[in-house]
Formats: C-alpha cells, sequence, structure tokens
C-alpha cells in the first residue's frame, strides 16, 4: 500500500518535500545572514573575511553547499510540477474574483514571489560565489570578499535590485515559514501564535539586515 | 434595507459540458430585501419561463443550509459575500439597489459543468467511498458518557462532521484543492474510538483518491477556511498531514 515512493508522489508528500526544503533554506539565510552581518563590525572587513575563509576551506561546510544547491533545486523543481497541477485543476477561471476577501496577497502569489528570488539568485551568485569557487582571484589572495563586496555594491542599480529582492524574500518567508509548519502537521492552539510570530520576526530581521549590507556599503559607511 | 430592488444579474450560462458557455445579462426588478438569494434566482427563472426561454440550472434542495446542495460563485466568493453561509441562507439584504451581481459556477476540472451553473460534485461521493466510513458495527445510540472519548476530541471531531460537502473549499482555493473537505472527513473519525482500526488505511485511500480525481495542491492560504459557510478549521488538514505521514512511516497498511 503506501511506500515512500507512492507518498512522495501524492499531493500531501510534495508539499511536505516543499515545507522541509524551505526550512532547511531559511536554516541557511540565517548562518549567511550572521556571516556577513560581521561586515558591521567595520573594521574593514577584517572578521567578515575570516569567516568567509573558514566557510572556504572547512570540509562540512563545502559538503553542505552541495546538499544546500540539492534542496534549493528540489524546492524549486517541485514547486513548477505542484504549480501545473494547479493550474490543470482549474482550467477555466473565474470571470469575477475577489480573492483579498479571503486570503493574503502573497500567500497566493508564492510562484511569483520564488520566481523573483530565483532570478535575484542567478545574478547574486553570479557576483560573489562564481568569483570565490570558479577563479583563483580569492584563494590566490589577491582579492578579498570583503574587497568583492564594496565593488559590486557600488552601481546603484545591484544596490536597488538586492533591496526589491529583499522585499520579495520577507513576503515569501512571511507566508512560507509558517505554512512549513502546517503542512508538517504542527498546528496546536498552544504554539500557533508563537510559530507566527517567530515567521513575522525572521521574514522582517533577515531581508532588513541583508538589505542593509548593500546600502551601507553604497553609502560609505563601511570602511 | 425597506425598499425593494431592481439588479442586474451577469449569469454563466452553459448548455452542457461539452458547449460553450458564456455570462449573459439578465435585469430582474422589484427584488424583496427578505428573499433569499435562490428565491431571487426563482424569480429570474419564472421570467425567463414566461417569456419562452430556457429556466437557468443551480443546485438547491434543503434550502436551510445544512444539505450542501446549492453552491454559486456570487461576485467572486462561493456562497457570496457574507461568511458562514450557504447561497440558500443568503439574503438580498446583503446586496444594494442597482448592483451588478456576476454568478458563476464552482470552477474545478473534477467539477465539470452539468448546465449552466450546476456541477457535478460526484468526486466528493468517490472520496467518502474510498475511506470515509467505518467497518464496525457502532451498535444502538449509547447511554450518555458511557463511551470513553474526551470532551475536546468529542468536540473536534463534532466541528469536523458539520461538513456538508458543498464544495466552497475547492472553488475558494486558487488550487482548486479539496484538502479542507477531505481533512474533515478524514478527522471527524480520526478523532473517534470507532475510527481508530481504519485510521491510517483511511487517509491513505482518501489523499490518494483526492488526488486521482484531479484536485489541486494546498498552499496554505487560507481561502478555504475564510469561506467554508460551515467554518470548517485549516486545523483539520494539519491532522490529516500527520496521520499521512504515520500511515506512511510507521503504518502496515
Amino acid at each position: 500500500m503506501s511506500n515512500s515512493s507512492s507518498m512522495f508522489k501524492s499531493s500531501l508528500g510534495k508539499k511536505l518535500v516543499m515545507g522541509i526544503t524551505g526550512l532547511f533554506l531559511i536554516s541557511f539565510l540565517m548562518v549567511h545572514c550572521f556571516l556577513n552581518s560581521l561586515i558591521f563590525i567595520n573594521d574593514g572587513g577584517e572578521t567578515f573575511n575570516l569567516g568567509a575563509e573558514f566557510m572556504a576551506k572547512n570540509w562540512v561546510i563545502r559538503a553542505m553547499e552541495i546538499v544546500l544547491f540539492g534542496g534549493l533545486l528540489w524546492h524549486i523543481i517541485q514547486a513548477a510540477i505542484l504549480t501545473r497541477q494547479n493550474k490543470k485543476a482549474r482550467p477555466v477561471a473565474y470571470a469575477a474574483s475577489n480573492p483579498s476577501a479571503n486570503s493574503k496577497w502573497y500567500s497566493r502569489s508564492m510562484g511569483l514571489l520564488g520566481t523573483i528570488l530565483l532570478i535575484f539568485l542567478i545574478i547574486h551568485l553570479r557576483h560573489f560565489w562564481v568569483v570565490s569557487r570558479f577563479t583563483d582571484e580569492i584563494t590566490s589572495g589577491r582579492e578579498t570578499l570583503f574587497n568583492e563586496m564594496k565593488e559590486v555594491f557600488s552601481q546603484l542599480w545591484v544596490v536597488i535590485l538586492y533591496c526589491l529582492a529583499m522585499v520579495s524574500l520577507g513576503y515569501h518567508l512571511l507566508h512560507g515559514f509558517k505554512s512549513a509548519f502546517q503542512t508538517l502537521g504542527w498546528n496546536h492552539v498552544k504554539y500557533n501564535s508563537m510559530i507566527e510570530k517567530t515567521g513575522m520576526i525572521i521574514s522582517i530581521v533577515l531581508p532588513v539586515l541583508f538589505a542593509a549590507m548593500p546600502i551601507a556599503i553604497y553609502m560609505g559607511l563601511i570602511k | 434595507m425597506s425598499g425593494n430592488m431592481n439588479l442586474t444579474l451577469k449569469v454563466w450560462r452553459q448548455k452542457n459540458n461539452n458547449a460553450e458557455g458564456k455570462l449573459v445579462n439578465y435585469q430582474v426588478k422589484d427584488i424583496s430585501p427578505d428573499m433569499s438569494f435562490l428565491e431571487m434566482m426563482d424569480v429570474l427563472n419564472e421570467q425567463l419561463i414566461v417569456k419562452g426561454d430556457e429556466p437557468i440550472a443551480f443546485d438547491h434542495d434543503c434550502r436551510e443550509g445544512i444539505c450542501g446542495m446549492c453552491s454559486l460563485y456570487i461576485n467572486g466568493r462561493p456562497h457570496g459575500p457574507k461568511d458562514r453561509v450557504t447561497t440558500c441562507q443568503l439574503h438580498m439584504r446583503s446586496f444594494e439597489d442597482g448592483q451588478t451581481i456576476t454568478i458563476e459556477p464552482w470552477r474545478a476540472a473534477p467539477f465539470p459543468i452539468v448546465k449552466d451553473l450546476a456541477v457535478n460534485r460526484s468526486a466528493f461521493d468517490r472520496i467518502i467511498a474510498s475511506g470515509g466510513y467505518v467497518s464496525v458495527n457502532t451498535g444502538n445510540a449509547q447511554d450518555a458518557n458511557s463511551l470513553p472519548i474526551g470532551k475536546e476530541d468529542a468536540d473536534l471531531s463534532f466541528a469536523a462532521a458539520a461538513c456538508i460537502g458543498c464544495g466552497a473549499c475547492v472553488a475558494a482555493c486558487k488550487n482548486a484543492s479539496a484538502m479542507l473537505f477531505v481533512s474533515a472527513k478524514v478527522s471527524q473519525l480520526a478523532l473517534l474510538p470507532q475510527g481508530q482500526p481504519e485510521r491510517y488505511l483511511r487517509v491513505h485511500n482518501m489523499v490518494a483518491k483526492m488526488d486521482e480525481e484531479g484536485f489541486g495542491n494546498c498552499t496554505n492560504t487560507g481561502a478555504c477556511e475564510a469561506e467554508c459557510p460551515k467554518g470548517i478549521s485549516l486545523s483539520n488538514i494539519a491532522r490529516m498531514n500527520r496521520d499521512y505521514f504515520v500511515a506512511g512511516i510507521a503504518s502496515d497498511n
């Protein structure tokens, strides 16, 4: 009857994958945000570069990078499959629709918000990940990640793009965090408000800190 | 409140499931605010019959808000603008004189249109038949308090059992997902001792049937709960998720 493969093919199994990969990606964001916030120490990037070096050389982190890309891909592919199924389930649209009467716009726009994040991510990886992994700029010591950051964030369009992407991230997390717990079956009056508040804090603090980095560097506040 | 109303109605007309459908404009005059929405539809149909036109097909039965037969997507919301009511319990006082009202059928691939506003909701019956029952004899009605069921569980089970299977959850969901309906039918039995022997087989089979019928996937927007005329809670979906994963991990079924 129910074996593990049929479970992951089912609607509920796919939801479970979305929830678990989503929470895993949030855990990555927290580490990423903490490390990058080291630039706010404002010591010429010394502490931040130490952190970046640790992440680049630690084999556990290197292995987790592969898991991270796997999780990200799984999240994206599953979302695409689910979206296609959902569209098929309503082939004829309503002529008159009033969805704001029963749900929040961002909860209905996870696909759009996610697509914006994906486009951002491609640009973001090109800015930093490609330079640090596929060139010897940083390993050779000619360049540091901190200097790379200062260079990238000296362009206004990049700063604006990053800020817009962080707005998308905030709304994506605002629905995604609590939605993941509902999918995992964690719904109880005892802790529902705690999940909601934690989700709210995460979806404000992470994007605000992330957005503050390009803004602060562009304005020359980080020396 | 007092004066009667003149209204413009845009109603979905479709001969059968294979035919092309379209919205058709109708005028109704002198509608009492005390009429139910379905009585207003009756007035329109009488007008059409007198003119020799085909009356509009729509589902209805008890007109008491308990049978789950009436539907209608009214001005962009299932069962109209009021919360916690079925269309038959919606009154014309919820609208204004001169207003335009758009009336459409439930839109979902598993709910094919029979005619005009009537859709075939047999998919729900097939989901129930796949597991929404108990195979044990429960005997006669018990003496009060003789069954060991906690008050909280009894209340939750009763609240889930209030689902009338109207399909408003599917109609409201942007993904046409039936998870609120299925989770209510799973929960009402999962919370009671009589439902335990088949608990995990039931959730497995009902979810499989739901998927097979072609309903969409839940994205936790909460539209179903907000539009449900019986206030079925999203916590039922969480319970269904839990039971389904236990069925996948720990059950022999």
